[in-house]
């Protein structure tokens, strides 16, 4: 079979396949129990340390 | 000992630059090299006197990095003014061609001055907001002083130099004629040099991150920062006729080449202009408005929508043409499923308004960050729908996609970048808040005035030209020679122009008022950070 064939025809089943699985994945991990929880805390990231780095590991939850 | 190996480096440099200015084949290159060994020299004799003397190590690990981040807004407002005002002449050459002036020919007319607008406004402008910005964010949400040191700074100087090269080289006929991607082979290589640096103090913070999650933001600048690279590379690999001069051949022949160039081009768009910017939506409408972003999940599904959707979204620039069918479909099938990515995108930077809607009336920069987000959203319909071949067909190569550009453009990149520095400049110079709101709402009002102008006029002169061009009489023949549509456009011409004026006008009160805010505005007080205890 020639390169662009092959190639092709990879595209059009495996890695499709591949790529919108990989997207369903992240919807259905988004929306797992206790994300809301956890996102609520990433959400407000922007709302500390504003003038200076955290000390050592103070910061991690 | 570092200083030695940077003392051999600057010097083998500054001599192949002197040899390269004698060999030259051509005049950008010869100019070029001149640069390129006058820094060379410099940087040898700074660093020269600054060897062997004794070092003294101040520890900044408790503190940002915001030098770097400070220059990085001047270089943003500056190149801006720049990019606006080249743009807004340009303009007026296209009403008035006596503006080509007959002196100049061959260096200031049309053909060479529109790259240097379309380069200064998004690689000049835009790219110094995309740097100094995401400098900013990733210090803050990764709670982490930036990594590298100086290496920081490098990417700063590498990029200016980056653009001086550029915009020199179109001026002086140094081009690849490839829209967006015009600089030769030399400057392209450089630019690498910097966007791997780039890439590297950017990702050395991140992983240093004393955050357990990396912020949304984030993720948008650094896919913005892998993808360019990656777009640039690819559509840069060229061979250079003389390692003497500045031309170059593409390996990419025919429409490979094309199908490659719009591949590229599309995708600036989508990573430089979009990606990119909305890492500063995510941080900055949040901070301005003081509340979170509306969705974090939403946020997440943005993200890994839009970067699937976009990389394919290229072929729609090439309908009608030696591309197969299949190609262009597939692009003009992404282009409108992306509309859906960036609506949600859309919809996320609104609503963080939401329960804070009263805030539009009394800070003129929260409603510059939402018009910009408006017209994000303006932009991201009328796209997908050009996209469409039979839409395309009528508005392929009129004045329309210039409109379109420019609205998204002027719009959205151009006011949330506005929003970002009125955010930062008073925050980066600590100072109490900017020396003038009522100068930001003329700000804001003179530039969305100046939008509506100009998308207005491109509309009207660009389906009017569409249609003039495919208008047929009753045996077939065609109505209108192209100089008719050249005479129809005037009128638009000269609307588009002025609403390029009220555009700069806006810019340059802003840096008046940011420059006023940086000497006359009251600092702001140290001990603020300081804790009181309540009564």
């Amino acid at each position: 079979m020639e390169e662009y064939t092959l190639l092709r025809q990879f595209a059009d089943s495996w890695m499709l396949l591949l790529l919108f699985t990989f997207f369903i994945g992240i919807v259905v991990w988004v929306f797992r129990p206790g994300s809301s929880k956890e996102y609520n805390d990433t959400a407000n990231i922007p709302f500390r340390h504003q003038d200076k780095p955290a000390e050592s590991k103070e910061a991690r939850p | 000992m570092s200083n030695y190996i940077k003392l051999i480096v600057l010097g083998v440099i500054a001599v192949f630059a002197a040899i390269a200015t004698n060999y030259a084949r051509d005049l950008a290159y010869q100019v070029h090299a001149i640069l390129v060994m006058l820094i060379a020299g410099g940087l040898f004799i700074w660093t020269l006197r600054n060897t062997d003397e004794p070092e003294t190590f101040v520890d900044h690990s408790g503190e940002y990095m915001d030098g770097v981040i400070r220059y990085g807004v001047i270089a943003t407002a500056f190149w801006g003014v720049i990019g606006f005002v080249a743009g807004t002449f340009i303009a007026f050459q296209l009403a008035f061609p006596a503006l080509n002036f007959e002196w100049a020919q061959g260096y200031l007319n049309f053909g060479r001055l529109r790259p240097l607008h379309t380069s200064a406004v998004i690689f000049a402008f835009g790219g110094n907001a995309l740097i100094a910005t995401s400098f900013y964010v990733v210090q803050r949400t990764s709670a982490a002083r930036l990594w590298g040191g100086n290496l920081a700074w490098f990417v700063f100087w590498g990029y200016q130099l980056f653009i001086v090269l550029a915009a020199t080289g179109y001026v002086l006929g140094g081009t690849q004629s490839k829209e967006y991607a015009e600089p030769e082979w030399y400057v392209d290589l450089w630019l690498t040099i910097v966007w791997v640096a780039y890439l590297a103090v950017y990702l050395g913070t991140v992983i240093k991150r004393k955050e357990r999650h990396i912020y949304v933001a984030n993720w948008f600048y650094l896919a913005f920062i892998v993808t360019v690279a990656m777009l640039h590379v690819v559509n840069n690999i060229t061979i250079p006729v003389s390692i003497w001069g500045s031309k170059s051949v593409i390996v990419w022949s025919g429409v490979q080449d094309a199908m490659i160039q719009w591949w590229y081009g599309h995708n600036a768009v989508g990573f430089f202009l979009t990606a990119g910017f909305l890492g500063m939506m995510y941080y900055f409408i949040p901070k301005q408005a003081e509340r979170p972003v509306f969705s974090y999940k939403l946020s997440i599904i943005h993200f890994w929508a839009l970067i699937f959707l976009y990389i394919w979204a290229g072929p729609h620039h090439l309908h009608y043409t030696a591309l197969p069918d299949w190609a262009s479909t597939l692009g003009m099938v992404f282009s409108v499923v992306l509309w859906m990515p960036s609506w949600g995108g859309m919809i996320n930077g609104l609503m963080t308004l939401s329960g804070a809607w009263d805030k539009l009336r009394t800070d003129p920069v929260i409603r510059m960050m939402v018009i910009s987000v408006g017209f994000y959203g303006m932009s991201t319909f009328e796209g997908p729908m050009m996209s469409i071949r039979a839409v395309n067909s009528l508005s392929h190569y009129t004045d329309w996609t210039i409109g379109h550009v420019h609205s998204g453009a002027l719009g959205w990149n151009g006011m949330i970048t506005f929003g970002a520095l009125y955010f930062l400049v008073p925050v980066l110079w600590k100072r109490e808040r900017l020396y003038s709101l009522q100068m930001v709402s003329w700000h804001f009002w003179l530039a969305t005035i100046g939008i509506v102008l100009y998308a207005a006029s491109m509309w009207v002169t660009g389906i009017m030209e569409g249609l003039m061009w495919r208008e047929v009489d009753a045996n077939g023949f065609l109505v209108n020679s192209f100089a008719d549509t050249v005479a129809a456009k005037f009128p638009m011409y000269v609307v588009r122009a002025l609403g390029g004026v009220m555009f700069v006008a806006g810019a340059v009160i802003m840096c008046y008022n940011l420059w006023m805010t940086v000497r006359k505005a009251p600092a702001k007080e140290a001990s603020l950070s300081v804790a009181v205890p309540a009564e």
